[in-house]
Formats: C-alpha cells, structure tokens, sequence
C-alpha cells in the first residue's frame, strides 16, 4: 500500500470552476420557473406595497428534481437527550429533522427548493414576462426637458463670445513667422503686424439635447361603502403594478392619489387605501377632479399621464353620462386611460357595471378590464399593458 | 497553508498507515489531494468526480451547498472520498493539522470499507471509477454537440431518467436471472407441489402460466426495461438510460451503507488517533473534534453518531477492546452487512435506550414523540428505524406489465409498505416515466389504506380510488 499527496495547486483550482455552465443553465431554468409562476407571486398579497429592495422568497416549483417519494405525513426516528417522552413535541411539522453530514448526493433527502429574490428583480422579470420589446421605450413619448450646449470642434465663423483668444494669437503668430522679416521702412517704426479676419478662430457649440423623461400615475379609487376589503386589495395589487411599470420607463415619476364616493379629493397613499368611507358613489367626480389636477400640475406636454380607476361599478345612474364625458376627456390627455371594474365571484348579478357604460367610449388609449379574483390581476394588467403596445405603436 | 506542511502531513501518514497495518486494515492505495473551498464546493457538486457529465441538477446543487455554506447553516466536509482504486479523498487545505490527521485516519477507514463490504464489491469496479465517469461523461457530451440531437434534448430526456434512478434493483448482489432463466423458474412455480397425501385431496387444476407476458416476473430496475422494451427510443436514448443507471448503481452502495461507512470510519479514525502518542495540545483538539463528529442531532439521527456507538458496543459484546475475537467479528460485520442488518443484529434494546431513539409523527402543526425506546416501544421504534435507513426512504416500484390491456400502457404497481406516496411528486415522476416511455403509465398503490391508481397519459394526470 502507497499513499501519494497532491500538493494543492492553484491552477487547479481555478480550473475547477467546471460548474459554471451548469450553474448556468440552472439559473436559466430558475428564472423561467420565476415567470411561469409570476401569476401566483403577483396574488400573494405580501409583495405588494414593501420596500423594493426587500428580499422575498419564492417557492419554485419549475426546478425541482422529482422522484417517488414518501408522503408528509411519513413520520421518522430521531435521537433524544435521554428523557425523551412520549406526546413531547420535537418539532414543527413541515420541517424535517437535521440529517447528518456527508458525502453531497449519497443522501435522497427532501427537495425542497426556494429562492430569494429582490422584488426589483421580481419587477424586471414581471417585465421581461409582458414580453416588451427595448424598442417600445423609444416610441414612447419623451420630452427633451432640458438642452445643454457642449464644445466640438473649432470654426472659422462665430459669435464674438466663442472666440478662442489663445488659438486666435497663435494663429496671427503662424502667419507673421510665415511672412518673413518685415520690410524696413524710412521711419523706422515697423508697421503693427495686425489680427486679420483669417486669424480668427471661434469655438464650436454643438447642442445636446437631453431626454428626459416624466411620467405621472393618477391612481383613482372608489373608496364608497360597496368597496370592501378584497375590493381594495385587488384594486391595491393592480396599482402596485401599474405603478411598478410606469416607473421602469420613466426616469420621473409620481403618484397621486384620488379617492372619491360622491365627491372626490387627493389622498396620501395610506389614506388612499386604508380609509374607509360610505356613501354613494359619483365616479365623475373622481374624473373631474382627474382633470383639475392634471390642468394644474401635469401638462400632457411635458407629462406621460397614466390614469386608472377602480371601482365596483356600482355608479348612480344618473351620473352615467357624465363620467363617460369626463373619461372621454381623459382619454385624450392621458397615454393610457384603464378603468377596473372589480367584481369578487358572484357579484355581478346584482350590480350594475360600467364596463357596459364604457362600452360607448371610443377611443384608443381606453382599455377596461374585469378582475374577479387575485389571479385575474396579472393576466388583466398583461392585457392593458398590451393596449399601451398598441397605442404606442 | 494553516500550520503545516505537505511533508509533515506525510509523516504522519506514514505513522497513521502503520497503525492501519497493525490493525489489519485492509485498503486500496490512498491518494489525498490537497484544495481549497472553491474546488472543495465544485467536487460535492459532482459527487467528487474529477469527471462527469453536465447537468443543470449539479448547478443547482453547488449553489445550495454554497448558499448553506456562505451562510454558515453548514460546514463544508473535512473530506470527500471516492470508492475508487486507488481510493481518492481531497483534503481541505484550511484545515488545522489535527484535522488533516483525523481525516486521513477517517479515509483509510472509508478506504477499506470500498475495498472489502459486499455491497461495494458487488456492485462497482474501483479499478474502472474514474474511468468509468469519465467516459460516460465523453459519451453525454458527444450527444450534445451532435447536430442531431442537441443539448435541450439530451436535457430533457435526463431530467427524466434522473427521476427514476434510484427506483432500481437494491440488493446487486442478487444476480439477475437471464430470460431462459426466469421462464424457468415461472414454470416451476406453476408446477404442483409434491403432496403426500394426494388421493385424500382433490386434484389441483394446474394453472398455465401466461409466458408471453412481459415481464415474467415483477421487474425493479425501471431504467433498464424502458431502455429493453420501449423499441421506440433511439440508440443515444438508451445510451443515456444505461449512464444514468450505472451511476445509480455505483452510488447505491453508499446510501445502503451510510450509517455503518461513517462509523466505521469514525470507529477507526478514534482508535488510531488514540494510538499514536499525539501531543498534548493536538490531542485536546482531536477529542473536540471527535465529539463534534459523533454528536447526536437531537430529533434526527446522525449517522456517524449512531454508527460508531453501534461499532463500539459490537466491540465490547464480542470480546472487548484489543482482543482478537472482536476483531474477528468486527471485520467480519463491516463485509457482510448494510444497514438494515447491520441495525437489525447489533442495535440491541439497551443501547436503543441509552440514545434515547424515539418516533415521531406530525400532529397539526407539530411533530410529536409517538413512541420511545422502552418495555412497550422499542420494537416499533426499531422497526421503523429499519425502514428508513438505506433504501429504505425510496419506495419499491415494480414494472407489472408492459402491454397492460394490449395497449402498450405501463403498468407499475408501488409496494406499499404502510407509508403512502407524496402525491404531488408522484404525478411528475409519473409524467417523467411517460416521457421514457411513450405510452400512458399506471402506477398502483394504496392512499389512506384504500386502493388508488393513478394515471399518466395523454390527458394529464389522474388519481382515482379503487374501491
């Protein structure tokens, strides 16, 4: 029997990092899984309204390797410390007890597989899901906000701020050398060797202009007594998103905030979705005031408008024909004017809607989209944010 | 280098390698290889293959490992060793000398459970190892540089195979019966048996066996009868089920040996330690670090743990410390078992009671004690101990009929041995056993005491209830 040792080697070692590609092909396969499920990720409510640079874990389900395997309710052996009772609890079920240490592999043990990620990289990839390609950025509208000159390049004709002194004398000074001694003259006083226009250099401003871009998101909501708790929390996810989206096109943009029954006014975001009021509901008031503050502070020209309105359509007949005239207006200024009717599961028979109301809106930007449960809320956001595609193109 | 050098690591190998003589140990040449935590992550990746073929699974399985470890849930092993000859083992390089000590004596313990337990011998050619992983992984890349057939494909259809790998043979000891010889052995069963007392009882009515059936007899190595009987697949297919077969063969060993591998290692890595005058100073260290290894995990069981105290105690029972009928016996347990025996014959009630072995089941929200190692207890909790360890953990799925109806469906049937199946990963086996196959599968198998089939065809997934 011999024994050899291998010194360690740090070539080696390098060259060990043969898992890359595999390692690769795994993440791949991670982030696919990511977006097979984003329907699902999207419906937990504990996504939504965090921090961004939150970590949150997502269960995957696309990655796991499966096998025959025991069920749950498997039971198992473990060691004690000697005064182990029976009806002792030991553990938390959906756990399973440590196991040894050992050889990576040897071990069947239990799949379980979550992944964590920032919920910026979860927004990347929702975006990457909606499939939107980098050109759409540019068809969007964007202003040049701002215009900055910047120095290229020298020329002969100018503004007599831009003269370059220095290149100007050195220019006089090339010429005078090149012209030779100058002729002697009775008086004995040289003539001045004078700037001739040809001396003349001035710089050279080239403009840039800068894009920038602003966008503002008016979030309007019923917030009438019919306008329960899931109402809102299915109206908050759809915000949540939009607001998300908007965003990563935009370098600036802001919130606001309108919450309306019969009248409307501009909340902060806490108000916005944790006050309660009752009442009747106007949903032209919500609109008008829409356009007060759109009139006020955000003008379409120098403003990409998104406007989104939930409700439950539950609106006084009598309004019907002005909230149409207001969303017509609306739609005009906005990029994209969406309206939510949202309508938990067995609801609509008794309620009146104003999808059928919007139906005689006819304009391009106007895209409205029924959301019955948690799930409807990515596929009715996939939806309008095709719209936006449309509108853009 | 923390704190020794190569040739000091050689000294003391040469002193370990005595006592290995002295104690009549009996290894393969042992080669150590020095690395670093980086080439340390990648070897447990691959199951410490210096080759192998590529698969995302392995991706995934370096990033758990390195997940854990960069976040301190786990320790990195202090060594890897491969069952091959010469055996292989890398050797961390941050490690104190007293670990690399411990370690090598740990490998040489390893070393001769490869070279002398049946369960290796039978089953993996140490001399081929790394030979063998190699050109397996020559054969996996050729399939996914070949135009023809291309990476996604030889992915998709290992996924698959993956899944069904360890659903095999367990005991490759047991030769498998040649066709001609499985006829054989069905008609023998078929004949009557000699009755002494035949003019008193009515005359059997022999039953034909059915000898077009296919399989005759219930078949274990899923793989393989895909691989025979599904004429659909192509050569690079069955090539790819043959792989993934013969790695679950080479690895099968280990999960069937866990508990007494670790042990045994642990066993001799102490008593060597111990007999080799080490310094004060090294020799603190040595009994921390043992402890650590053999520790109990309280409400699981840690392998190295329960080995070396079940090695231990067959020391004491046959002889004592030092003498030669335990020896005897030692040698002749560590060739001639795995875990079930192993645990079966030498876990006896006091010991059970001196680890305080217990079972536990979920209720509600908690995993609590059912039964504990006492008067009425020990009995259950052995018996269940005894069927987990091992292969135990992976359920039995036979292959009952390949033409089930004279429909080319596949008919497997689970035996069900009291725990049922996780649904949920049963139907994406299921669907993965399609893939192989080509044709809808039946798998049959008990849920909550009732009779259940379920389904894998062309319309998804079904479970339904027989009775």
């Amino acid at each position: 029997m011999s024994t050899v040792f291998r010194p360690y080697s740090e070539g080696d070692s390098l060259r060990s990092d043969r898992s890359a590609a595999d390692r690769k092909r795994h993440r791949e396969k991670l982030r696919k899984a990511l977006k097979e499920n984003i329907a699902d990720i999207i419906a937990e409510e504990s996504i939504i309204g965090r921090d961004r640079d939150r970590i949150i874990k997502v269960p995957i389900r696309g990655v796991r390797e499966y096998r025959f395997v025991f069920g749950e309710n498997e039971g198992g052996v473990g060691t004690g410390d000697g005064s182990t009772k029976p009806g002792q609890v030991v553990g938390q079920a959906g756990q399973k007890g440590e196991r040894g240490p050992g050889p990576a592999g040897s071990d069947p043990g239990v799949d379980y597989y979550e992944t964590e990620i920032t919920l910026d990289e979860l927004v990347e990839i929702m975006f990457e899901d909606l499939e939107l390609p980098d050109l759409e950025r540019k068809r969007l509208r964007q202003l040049l906000a701002d215009r900055t000159a910047k120095r290229q390049g020298y020329k002969k004709q100018g503004i007599r701020v831009h003269l370059d002194r220095r290149r100007t004398v050195r220019s006089k000074i090339r010429r005078k050398i090149a012209a030779g001694p100058p002729p002697a003259t009775e008086e004995g006083e040289p003539e001045p060797f004078g700037f001739r226009k040809e001396d003349l250099i001035y710089r050279r401003l080239v403009e840039e202009p800068r894009e920038e871009s602003n966008a503002v998101v008016l979030c309007i909501m019923d917030t009438s007594g019919s306008m329960d708790r899931l109402k809102k929390y299915l109206a908050r996810s759809f915000f949540f998103l939009l607001y998300q989206f908007v965003r990563s096109k935009y370098e600036n943009t802001q919130l606001v905030f309108i919450a309306h029954h019969t009248e409307a006014k501009e909340v902060t975001e806490h108000e916005f979705f944790h006050k309660g009021e009752s009442g009747g509901t106007l949903i032209s008031s919500g609109y008008k005031k829409a356009l007060e503050i759109i009139e006020d502070r955000y003008h379409p020209d120098h403003w990409n408008i998104y406007a989104f309105h939930c409700s439950d359509g539950d609106n006084f007949e009598s309004d019907n024909e002005a909230a149409l005239e207001a969303a017509a207006r609306l739609c005009e200024l906005c990029n994209l004017f969406g309206y939510g009717e949202i309508k938990p599961l067995g609801s609509h028979y008794y309620d009146s809607s104003m999808l059928e109301q919007f139906k005689a809106l006819d304009a391009d930007n106007f895209h409205a989209v029924l959301i019955e449960r948690r799930e409807d809320v990515w596929p009715a956001f996939r939806q309008l944010m095709a719209k936006d595609r449309e509108t853009a193109g | 280098m923390s704190g020794w050098t190569l040739a000091e690591l050689e000294r003391w190998d040469e002193r370990i390698r005595e006592k290995v003589a002295e104690f009549g140990l009996d290894c393969y040449p042992q080669e150590f290889e020095i690395c670093d935590q980086n080439a340390m992550l990648g070897y447990m990746a691959y199951h410490g293959m210096p080759a192998h073929y590529p698969h995302w699974s392995y991706g995934k399985a370096y990033e758990q490992t390195k997940t854990m470890y960069d976040h301190g849930v786990t320790g990195l092993p202090y060594e890897l060793v491969i069952n091959s000859d010469p055996c292989l083992a890398y050797l961390m390089r941050d490690n104190s000398l007293l670990l690399q000590i411990l370690t090598i004596a740990h490998v040489y313990g390893h070393n001769d459970f490869f070279k002398n337990n049946f369960t290796f011998t039978s089953a993996t050619r140490a001399k081929d190892t790394l030979a063998a992983f190699k050109t397996r992984a020559d054969r996996v890349r050729r399939y996914m540089e070949d135009p023809s057939i291309g990476a996604d494909a030889v992915e998709a259809f290992l996924d698959a195979a993956h899944a069904l790998a360890l659903n095999r043979n367990r005991n490759q000891a047991i030769r498998r019966l040649a066709p001609e010889e499985q006829r054989q052995r069905v008609l023998e069963r078929a004949r009557p048996r000699p009755d002494p007392f035949a003019p008193l009882h009515k005359r059997p009515q022999p039953v034909e066996p059915d000898l077009r059936r296919v399989p005759l007899e219930p078949e274990y190595d899923l793989l393989l009868f895909i691989r025979d009987h599904n004429r659909a697949l192509a050569d690079w297919q069955k090539d790819l089920l043959t792989i993934v077969d013969e790695e679950a063969r080479y690895f099968l060993p280990q999960i069937e040996t866990k508990i007494m591998n670790e042990g045994w290692a642990s066993f001799w890595h102490h008593r060597i330690l111990g007999s080799l005058d080490l310094p004060a100073e090294l020799h603190l260290e040595f009994l921390v670090r043992h402890n650590q290894v053999v520790s109990p995990h309280r409400g699981g069981i840690n392998p190295y743990h329960l080995g070396f105290v079940v090695w231990r105690d067959i020391e004491r029972r046959f002889g004592g410390e030092g003498s030669a009928e335990a020896r005897a016996k030692l040698f002749a347990v560590r060739e001639s078992d795995r875990d079930v025996a192993f645990l079966r014959r030498f876990l006896t009630r006091e010991l059970m009671e001196e680890l305080d072995l217990f079972t536990w089941k979920p209720r509600g929200e908690h995993l609590v004690v059912s039964e504990i190692s006492d008067e009425e207890g020990w009995e259950t909790v052995k018996a269940q101990l005894l069927a987990r360890v091992g292969t135990g953990s992976i359920p039995v799925i036979a292959v009952i009929d390949a033409d089930y109806r004279g429909t080319r469906t596949l008919y497997l049937r689970h035996e069900h041995d009291g725990r049922d199946l996780d649904i949920g990963s049963a139907e994406k086996t299921l669907a993965h056993v399609r893939t192989l196959w080509g044709h809808k599968v039946h798998l049959e198998t008990r849920l909550k005491g009732r009779p259940a089939l379920l389904t894998s065809g062309p319309d998804g997934f079904d479970a339904k209830l027989l009775v």
